[in-house]
């Protein structure tokens, strides 16, 4: 069914498809609005064998998901910003004693300065966990990952969590027409959550032990090859997915133009529609450009972009957020891709962080100015004022 | 003697005389092992989950230092989701750090909430796992490694945060303190807990040997002491209503409880000594007040 709903409808609805049984959360700003509707949900008991609670603060909320996830209940929950950095010690927590907890991200800007705008610095930031990350460009991809990031996150090669980072306000408010899916087609793609273990009175496990240097270390091991299995439980998905709805998503990355390109964007979230928008008309005028949108930034695809970028010469990052005191994160993880293969320039282009509205000519100046061979390579600011800063 | 399974070890690793086993012995064995325990981080933690050598027969999980309250409401919530509500109880053990500081946050979100889940926060009066610093509910006067004792300073200054009351003027159903020096009276406040839906707060005196500078043959005596003092009154909340107490026959002055205990054995020296012991005497006198501890005439 084909309606215009707003971003935090799309995904709240397809929560609701996915039948989770406990959901938790913490309101804030941008992604209040996709629990709201599913208390309006719950309170009109829309919701079956669903508990939906309030916890006191991000950090609760993500302690009562990782208790249920582990009584072996389906569960979501959903943060942004602030909430998300308060949520990071459970969501270490959660990774590491593999619970298949699924989270969406309203991106916004961390604090300080406070701002509820968007950018990627919070998602971002926890890119180490162990928890499995995908940006998605529009209201339709963020409806369709709820019901997939289930279906990854509980594969049993997997067992991780898996966070669906949707840019807050740009795409969370904004009004889109969107393909709900319907509930025949969400069951038989995604079936009901069956735990390898779970706490239970009549088999009793112990979860969360503590273990000494002998064990430690192949636990977190284990992590990252639970990590590297995903990528290919989410190729396999992703077919499926196709073979459902019809819609391709691509897994991990999406190269379009690429083939022959001399100048390729790499971006992640909201920014891609655009870029496409500025590709293909630059393509119409005869510039070799392309755009390669990265969906998975954990796993991160490092052999689909080395060969995405097989005939490309010059590559733009354009990032959303800082690692301060090094070059920006999707860089450093892209230039890691290409090392040791082939040595394209690589622009490192910082834009639009705290919601700073990046106009469709930036974008143009942008690939204009690297297919021109009018920059250097390495990292600069884009729509950044001049400004003084007080050392006092 | 008798067949009882033991849901808690062997094998775990607290040391002898450590109060707390007593404690987790007795509140399994009263819930018949039908118990979802979730652990704090913390020395029952510590002692009891190694991994490849869990002594806990019982389902179990450990996730951080201050969120067992919210992660209790989890397993609440899921049990409730998914109809599973008659297979158990949801248990916390929770030392006094993990409850009165880091927790209290999430400890109160349950609350607030009313999980139908029994918080047990076994209180040894510091941080004890990691070698006595103090905590919210170390006693005044108590030496710890962060209240050490100083030409200037006696130990602790200022009180031990009133969790019985903070627990009660959340409205929960039933709210009670024990001590591990009084099991009968430990395990009938279990069962009683455990006949209210909501939310159930016991908090249970267990004494640590080396925190406290005890003998490990002297654990129960010394717990029996602050109970007998005054300083640690075992009150019964029923649905915000005092309905119980444990009343004192012949008081006992609280230099008898201190004088045992290396923590406190400063004060009888220390310049500022006198002043805390009357403060404790005060804090003692209170309770007996407050919670009508003896019988009047």
């Amino acid at each position: 069914m084909r309606k215009v709903v707003r971003g935090f409808y799309a995904i709240a609805y397809a929560v609701k498809l996915s039948k989770p049984n406990v959901i938790c959360a913490y309101p804030i700003t941008p992604q209040t609005e996709i629990v709201e509707n599913l208390a309006e949900m719950y309170a009109n008991g829309e919701l079956e064998n669903c508990e939906y609670i309030t916890a006191e603060s991000e950090f609760g909320a993500a302690s009562v998901v990782l208790g249920a996830s582990a009584t072996g209940a389906r569960t979501f929950t959903a943060t942004s910003s602030q909430g998300l950095l308060l949520m990071t010690e459970v969501l270490y927590n959660a990774a590491g004693m593999r619970l298949p907890i699924v989270l969406a991200i309203a991106n916004r800007a961390v604090s300080a300065p406070l701002s509820i705008w968007n950018d990627h610095q919070d998602s971002i930031s926890v890119r180490d966990a162990g928890i499995i990350q995908i940006y998605v460009e529009n209201n339709q991809e963020a409806h369709d990952m709820i019901p997939f990031a289930f279906k990854v996150a509980e594969n049993k090669n997997v067992l991780l969590p898996f966070m669906v980072c949707v840019d807050g306000f740009k795409l969370t408010h904004a009004y889109e027409a969107v393909d709900l899916l319907n509930q025949e087609d969400v069951d038989n793609f995604l079936p009901p959550y069956n735990p390898v273990v779970s706490l239970r009175i009549d088999k009793p496990v112990a979860m969360g032990c503590y273990a000494p240097p002998p064990t430690y270390m192949e636990f977190r091991v284990a992590l990252e090859y639970a990590m590297e299995r995903a990528k290919k439980v989410i190729e396999d998905e992703s077919k499926e997915w196709y073979e459902i709805t019809g819609r391709d998503w691509g897994a991990h990355i999406k190269a379009e133009y690429c083939e022959d390109a001399e100048v390729a964007v790499i971006a992640m979230g909201s920014i891609v529609g655009m870029i496409r928008d500025v590709v293909e008309e630059m393509r119409k005028e005869g510039m070799k450009v392309g755009l390669l949108k990265i969906r998975t930034y954990r796993p991160f695809p490092a052999e689909e972009i080395r060969k995405a970028l097989t005939n490309v010469n010059k590559v733009i990052v354009i990032e959303r957020s800082l690692s301060i005191g090094s070059e920006p994160p999707v860089t450093l993880d892209v230039k890691s891709a290409l090392f040791g293969h082939s040595s394209q320039e690589i622009h490192s282009v910082v834009l639009g962080l705290g919601g700073r509205d990046v106009p469709r000519t930036q974008i143009i100046k942008i690939i204009k100015e690297v297919y021109e061979g009018k920059v250097k390579p390495g990292k600069r600011y884009e729509g950044l004022k001049e400004f003084e800063e007080v050392i006092p | 003697m008798n067949d009882i399974r033991s849901y808690f070890g062997p094998g775990h690793g607290a040391c002898p005389g450590c109060g707390f086993p007593i404690a987790v012995k007795i509140t399994l064995e009263t819930l018949e092992g039908k118990a979802f325990v979730v652990n704090s981080t913390g020395c029952l933690e510590i002692v009891s989950s190694m991994y490849g050598r869990n002594v806990w027969a019982v389902p179990y999980i450990h996730s951080l230092f201050e969120n067992a309250g919210a992660v209790a409401g989890g397993i609440d919530a899921a049990l409730k989701a998914l109809g599973r509500k008659n297979e158990g109880h949801v248990v916390v053990f929770a030392g006094d750090g993990a409850t009165a500081d880091i927790g209290i946050g999430t400890l109160s979100g349950m609350f607030d909430r009313n999980h139908d889940v029994l918080y047990i926060c076994y209180d040894n009066e510091a941080y004890q796992n990691t070698g006595n610093q103090q905590s919210g509910l170390t006693p005044p006067g108590a030496s710890t490694t962060t209240t050490p004792v100083g030409d200037l300073l006696p130990g602790k200054m200022g009180r031990k945060k009133d969790m019985i009351g903070i627990a009660v003027a959340h409205g929960i159903p039933y709210v009670a303190s024990a001590s591990i020096a009084f099991p009968n009276d430990l395990r009938r406040k279990v069962k009683r807990a455990i006949e209210f839906e909501g939310a159930k707060y016991l908090h249970v005196h267990a004494p640590c040997v080396t925190g406290w500078g005890i003998d490990g043959k002297l654990t129960v005596e010394v717990a029996r002491l602050a109970v007998e003092t005054g300083l640690y009154p075992l009150v019964e909340y029923e649905n915000g209503r005092l309905v119980r107490v444990m009343k004192l026959k012949k008081r006992k002055p609280v230099e008898e409880y201190l004088k045992i205990q290396r923590r406190f054995r400063h004060l009888f020296k220390h310049p500022l000594g006198e002043k805390i012991i009357k403060e404790l005497q005060q804090i003692a006198d209170e309770n007996v007040k407050r919670y009508g501890l003896e019988d009047e005439g």
